[in-house]
Parts: C-alpha cells; structure tokens; sequence
C-alpha cells in the first residue's frame, strides 16, 4: 500500500493573530519576524490517519508530498519525523498563493509522476486559507473517488472504509482504491515525533523538484491560476462595543444583565 | 432557458432547510434578471413548491436520496449545471455543499469560493467574500471562468416567500450513479440538542468551563432560555461534549438571536461560526479576552457563581 499524505507549511495556526500582518496593497498575509512556520495541523491528521492504517498492520509504504517554497522543508522533516517513509518538495516558485485550483493542479501532477498511490490523503483545509478544495481537486483532476471530512481510516478488503463527520453524526463510505481521502479534527490528535524517529528522518529520503521538474505544464497551470482574482484582502472592522455588567454581588451583576436583555427583548 | 444562478437546495424530512431559503433570496439579488434554477432531491412536492415560492424559476426534481450522496447528487448537479448552464452554482457551506461545490467547480473547470460571507455584484462584476486565517482575515474574490461556484454561510441571504410566484418543475433521469463510493452506514445522534443551526437562543462553553460538568452548569441556563447548548472547538476535541456541539470554522455556524458565550476566549475560529448571531453576550473570567470585542454585554467572572445566579434572576419576573 503507497499512501501519499499532501501536506502545508502555514503560519502556526496557535499563535497570536497580531503575529501576522495584512499587506492590503500586495493582498498577502506577511508573518511577523519570529513566528513559527508548521504543518497545517488538519495535514498532520492526515498523516496520523496513514500511520493510522500502518499501525493496523497493513504494510505501507508513506509519501509526504508538499508545495512549498525552501523553508517547507522543515514541514517534511516533521513528516519523517512523524513516520513518513519519503518526502518530496515541489517548489512553489511562480505559483500563487492561496490559489486552490492551481494548488490541485500542481499536486495531481507531482502525486501522477510518483510511483503509483492507493490513497492520497490530505487535510480538510489548510490552514491558512481555509478553503477545503484542494482534496477534492486533486481526485477530480486524477478522476479518484474521494471522501471528505474523515475522522477514521481503514483499509479493509481492498476498500478505504471512512467514517465521514456529519452535522448530527458520522456515516461510513467504502470507497475503491485509488481513493482521496481528506481528514478532519475529528480523528484526534497527530503524534509527537519521538526521539528516536527524528535520529531516523535524517536518513530518510526528502526530494526537492522545481515546478517543471514535477510535470506541470507552465501554460496549464497559468491558465488555472487565471480562474481566480484576489480583488481585496483585509481585517474585519469590529464596530460592536461591548457593555460590560457590573454589580455589588452576583445576584445583582445578574440582575443587572437580565435586565438589560429584557430591555432588548432577548429573554 | 439559460439560468444565471443554479441553487442546490438542502432539505431535511422533506423540509426546505433555512440555509436553501436564504440562498435563493440571494440568488434573485445577485442575479442579472435571467433566472433562477433549483435542484432538489427529496421526494416532496411541498419542497418543490416551497423552492417556487421562495424564487425558483424551475426546479429540476432528481428522484433518490434525500440525504448528501455524493454518488448521486454529484452526476446530477453535474448534469443539470450542463443543461442550465449557469454563470453562478451556490450552495450552502454545509458538510454537502462544501464537498460537493468544490468537486464540481474542478468537473465544470470553473472556480470556487467556499464559506462565503457576503457576495455582492460591483460594477457587473460578482465578488466573492470569504473568512480565512482563522476567521481573522476577510479576502475578496472573483472569477474569470464560468461557473463561478460558491458555498454560504448562514446569516447572508434574505428569504422572501411568495406563493403567488409561478415555476416550472422538471423531473431529472436519474444519472448513472458513481459506483466507486457507497454509503454503507449513516448514525445520527439520538440524545443530541435541537438543531443548533435553527436555535434563536445558545449557550456556548469553552476551555474556561474547565471541564465537562462545566456543561450542565451552562444547560440549566440554555434549559431556562428554552435554548441550546453549543461549545468551542477545545472542550470537543477533549471529549467534554460530542462534536457535533462544535461551533466555529470546522464546525456549525450559528445565527441565533442571542447567543451566551460562556469560558470562551473569542479566537477567530469559533467567531467565524456564530460572528452573525444578532447578540452575543460574554462570561468570561479574563477581562482582556478577544470576546468581549464581539460581545454586546459582558460579565467579568467565575462562570460557576456567574451562570446560576443568572437563571436566578431569569426565574424572577
């Protein structure tokens, strides 16, 4: 079993917000000097979920595929870490960010040009852009099936047998291989590399290809990333002010709000 | 008929959901005077009507699952975006309409925004607006291929009902079904609250409730409003409360007339879930915490003394 798991490097998600700043004029999010670079952590349950389907004792072979620019290499060293077999960075040189269709794109053909994969796993979103449709357009332009929002993995006579997250629940969906598979939150928390594992992910493989190196066809790819234009990008203006209740005692801080909902008609 | 816009229309137990609603009032906003195409997939003929009535010029009725198969509901909206050729595929920003706008934006080469907060039309242009980072950042979009597809979020669109409204309705041949996918189980949760999405009032618990049993303290006071619990995304994914509780980016969005966030610091990806609720009232032990911008009113205290003595003074008349 050959298990591609595509994975990002994003600003760390947990970090402040003022850690990042919006450059209203070039539409790009700038991190602040100092903030962390990581995996887009939906991506590292995706590759959790491989190691997932490995662990049940199915005998798998797993592939760490980013698009990236030379700092995303340290995203692959964590997926060695983590348990990854191989990696490969596609340099985003030329690629524009956030741009989901050509994102795709540009993975359907690196994940085309690696040895044959049975399941191509990816986050539900990165977590950056949070747009969720990168999944999906890798398995339509390589014409795979694909679930989405899978909070459990497995491999089961042949088939990818996914639980897929519901509003009220969860369903189970067989899916024949080769398959996309994109993971949610759901599936729990990614493991932490070991010591030990980490010593190991020196030796292991990490490829480095430039865009052409991986397939993509310049005027393709240009032709996709033209669908979509950025025409603003920008910090909500929060105009609320918030009426903070006070009161001698509970009883009366209390009174106080239920007083003022009453007022406004909310209870 | 050439359509400007293609609705992909939800319902639940027959039932047109409020979400589809909305989308179609926002269809006739922002479409040029074309026309407003539907696609349903339960098997009542008060769906359909309710479609009509709410702005539908033609609704194409595809006999099968009422709930989110991709194997079906995929080939059909496929087929009826081929044959109604739509400039403008919406859907609400769902666990279906997000899987199934994003698959389709690839087959139709056309390009997607999804959880769109707001689409407006700017000098004929339409312009996609969309939360990212976390909810902290808004990025506008357009789109030089047709179909421009969207997801939507709740709180956007206006419903305008009008029955005196004419529409055709369309029976679809069932498309050929894509064998490679096979819903083979779907478990609901029984003992869940009430929908969270159609709650007028919800209490929400955070990473300050400090634990599970911080939960019945917030119930007893969604009980007394006739509301419903809801929580952040950390108390889900420690086990605390199932996640289908969970509001935010990755979880439900909520537009509940008053919505009581109580232990929840406000960090952008839970405010992209119930940022549109119309009040939003904070109990919050922290004072500096991010909610008290977003919030309406505020208690600064402990949530244990703070949540009890409120459904005191709320049993008071």
């Amino acid at each position: 079993m050959h298990i591609v798991v595509c994975v990002k490097q994003v600003p760390n998600p947990e970090a402040s917000f003022s850690m990042l700043k919006v450059d209203e004029q070039a539409k790009q999010v700038v991190p602040v000097a100092g903030l962390q670079l990581v995996m887009s952590p939906f991506d590292e349950q995706a590759l959790e979920a491989a190691l997932r389907v490995r662990d049940a004792g199915v005998e798998t072979k797993i592939t760490a595929l980013c698009v990236g620019p030379e700092s995303a290499r340290n995203t692959l060293k964590h997926a060695l870490a983590m348990g990854a077999d191989e990696a490969v960075l596609v340099k985003d040189d030329g690629l524009p960010d956030g741009a989901g269709e050509a994102t795709a794109y540009v993975l359907a053909r690196a994940v085309r040009q690696l040895p044959a994969a049975d399941l191509v796993l990816t986050g539900r979103q990165a977590a950056d852009w949070d747009a969720g449709i990168v999944g999906c357009g890798i398995a339509e332009l390589l014409g795979l099936p694909v679930v989405t929002l899978a909070r459990r993995v497995d491999i089961v006579d042949g088939l990818a047998r996914v639980e897929r997250v519901l509003p009220d629940g969860f369903e189970t969906i067989e899916a024949t291989l080769p398959a996309v598979v994109t993971v949610s939150n759901e599936l729990g928390a990614a493991r932490k590399p070991s010591l030990r594992e980490t010593m190991r992910a020196a030796r292991k493989p990490l490829a480095v290809r430039a865009l052409p190196e991986a397939g993509i066809e310049p005027q393709a790819l240009q032709a996709i990333a033209a669908r979509r234009t950025r025409e603003r990008l920008y910090v909500p203006v929060k105009d609320t002010r918030c009426e903070v209740v006070e009161g001698v005692d509970d009883a009366a801080q209390a009174a106080a709000l239920v007083q003022r909902l009453r007022d406004a008609r909310l209870v | 008929m050439s359509a400007a816009v293609l609705v992909i229309a939800e319902t639940r137990d027959g039932v047109v959901t409020p979400l589809t609603r909305e989308l179609l009032g926002l269809a006739r906003e922002i479409q040029a005077g074309v026309g407003v195409v539907s696609l349903l997939f339960a098997r009542t003929d008060a769906a359909a009507k309710d479609l009509i009535a709410h702005g539908a010029d033609r609704v194409y009725w595809c006999e099968g699952a009422e709930d989110y198969d991709a194997a079906l509901w995929l080939p059909a909206a496929e087929q009826v975006a081929r044959e109604a050729a739509p400039d403008v595929i919406v859907a609400g920003h769902t666990h279906s309409g997000a899987e199934l706008a994003a698959r389709l934006a690839f087959r139709l080469e056309g390009a997607v925004a999804t959880g769109c907060t707001g689409i407006a039309r700017e000098d004929g242009k339409l312009l996609f607006t969309r939360a990212c980072y976390g909810g902290n950042v808004r990025e506008t979009v357009s789109f030089a291929a047709a179909p421009a597809l969207a997801t939507v979020k709740a709180g956007i669109g206006e419903p305008r009902r009008d029955d005196a409204r004419q529409g055709e309705i369309v029976m679809l041949a069932a498309p050929p079904v894509d064998a490679r996918t096979r819903v083979v189980a779907r478990e609901r949760e029984s003992a869940g609250p009430s929908r969270l999405e159609d709650a007028r009032v919800i209490v929400a618990g955070g990473r300050g409730l400090e634990g599970p049993e911080g939960f019945g303290v917030i119930k007893a006071l969604a009980d007394q409003l006739g509301g419903t619990v809801g929580a952040s995304r950390v108390p889900c994914d420690l086990g605390w409360c199932p996640h289908s509780w969970q509001i935010g980016l990755t979880g439900k969005t909520v537009t509940p007339d008053l919505y009581i966030a109580v232990g929840i610091s406000g960090a952008g990806h839970h405010l992209a879930g119930c940022g549109n609720s119309k009040t939003i009232v904070a109990i919050n032990s922290d004072p500096d915490a991010a909610i008290f911008r977003e919030a309406r009113f505020g208690v600064v205290g402990d949530y244990r003394k703070v949540v009890p003595a409120l459904v005191e003074a709320l049993k008071k008349t």
